[in-house]
């Protein structure tokens, strides 16, 4: 009788009045040797897969990673003057100067048990910096924002969770819209756009920016799938992520620099 | 005596220990909506096996550890463990005599239960599960039961914990 009068106290102060933030992250600071322990066998592979190479993999490897690095720099060099020219560009318009991001590379070590939640445990906390909705990006797109922080790991929710949206503009055109997640991995839904807007399958959308959570232009998804029924006010419209959601392990922690909002 | 007592409560919170930590193992895609939900059934076996030491207060505390780890809602695992282990304390004069086959059958309505707890507090929460995989656990869960038992009453039997 005790107990489930507790329990209903303990699902009601953290559902509807949010109650329990400052314990639940200090329980998950507990909970952290769970995951890492959790985490071994997965560590152990990487391991594995680092230190048990051929010394021919090793040198073709490094060939590779000599190759990419060359064109990555001839395209820094090149990015330099072009953000420049951007700086110039966005002066004359009168509009702010957009400032480079800094990241803070994570590791994943964990990911929620639940297959409706999408969410990651990362390896940074407060300690690191890291603050309660945060943007999360890997090398392809968008991820999610940090939800939980714990001294010394935090929770992300990724954009495909039942529970998140963020707006997204089309890269092609600037439509603007939201982007819903769906509980599945892999698909995005675009609610209300008006069956008549410009918007068509392989449309990059990318974060706009005005929800003032997410920073402008990272890559969200690609537009997979518009179905416009005549009958219906809004045309169905699907994306899925750029980002790999379920494959990237390493992932970056985006600090927006404040000169941003200063206007 | 005393020291007995102390050395069953090592192993009683090392099964449960071990159960949080498959209960978060990662798994790949196709396993992820049949993983047995593992502290469950330590429960259920426990307050099987001591009735008298493990119980509803033990699924409280475990409940709400399995909500931070899952990142849950406060109260949704408690709930349902709490229920689980109310369920299996009334049936465990019944369930000790039962053949293991018996025993499966009733863990996978004690799981469904779990399950459709769950559920229904994810639903409050507005992240219910779009069908009706979410009772796959409930099959894995009775389909490992045997093995459950087997290795926990092994412990059991080995450290004398009673």
């Amino acid at each position: 009788m005790l107990a489930a009068v507790l329990v209903v106290t303990l699902i009601l102060a953290d559902l509807r009045f949010n109650k329990l933030e400052k314990s639940r992250s200090l329980l998950d600071t507990l909970a952290t040797p769970i995951y890492w322990v959790a985490d071994l066998p997965t560590r152990l592979g990487d391991w594995s897969d680092e230190h048990i190479q051929s010394r021919a993999q090793l040198l073709e490897e490094n060939e590779r990673l000599h190759r990419e690095n060359l064109v990555l720099q001839g395209r820094s060099r090149q990015m330099s003057s072009l953000q420049a020219e951007n700086v110039r560009l966005r002066g004359l318009l009168n509009s702010t100067a957009i400032l480079r991001d800094d990241v803070v590379v994570a590791e994943l070590i964990g990911v929620s048990p639940d297959p409706v939640r999408h969410q990651l445990i990362l390896n940074k906390g407060k300690l690191d910096g890291v603050f309660v909705g945060q943007p999360l990006i890997d090398a392809a797109g968008l991820m999610g924002q940090i939800v939980e922080v714990s001294a010394a790991n935090s929770r992300a929710l990724l954009i495909t969770d039942g529970t998140h949206s963020l707006p997204v503009q089309v890269n092609r055109n600037g439509v603007r819209a939201i982007a819903e997640g769906t509980g599945a991995l892999g698909t995005l839904e675009i609610h209300h756009v008006s069956a008549t807007t410009d918007i068509r399958e392989g449309d990059l959308l990318v974060s706009s920016g005005l929800g003032g959570r997410f920073p402008v232009g990272y890559p969200v998804g690609v537009v997979s799938e518009v179905e416009r029924d005549p009958g219906q006010a809004f045309a169905r419209i699907l994306a899925t992520p750029s980002a790999a959601l379920d494959r990237s392990r390493h992932v970056l922690l985006v600090f927006t620099s404040d000169a941003e909002q200063d206007d | 005596m005393q020291d007995q007592g102390a050395h069953g409560y090592w192993v009683i919170l090392l099964s449960f220990l071990v159960a949080y930590v498959l209960a978060v193992l990662a798994l790949p895609q196709w396993l992820l909506w049949g993983r047995p939900e593992w502290v469950a059934l330590a429960v259920i076996y426990w307050t099987i096996a001591l009735p008298h030491r493990v119980g509803i207060a033990t699924a409280l505390l475990l409940g709400i550890g399995l909500d931070v780890l899952e990142g849950a809602v406060i109260g949704q695992n408690t709930f349902a463990l709490v229920v689980v282990a109310l369920l299996s304390l009334v049936l465990y004069q019944r369930l000790r005599v039962y053949s293991l086959v018996q025993q499966a059958g009733v863990v996978f309505v004690l799981i469904g239960i779990n399950q459709l707890i769950c559920q229904w507090v994810q639903n409050l929460e507005g992240v219910g599960a779009p069908t009706l995989l979410f009772l796959l656990p409930a099959f894995s869960s009775a389909l490992l039961w045997p093995v459950v038992l087997l290795i926990l009453r092994g412990l059991r039997r080995h450290y004398r914990v009673n």
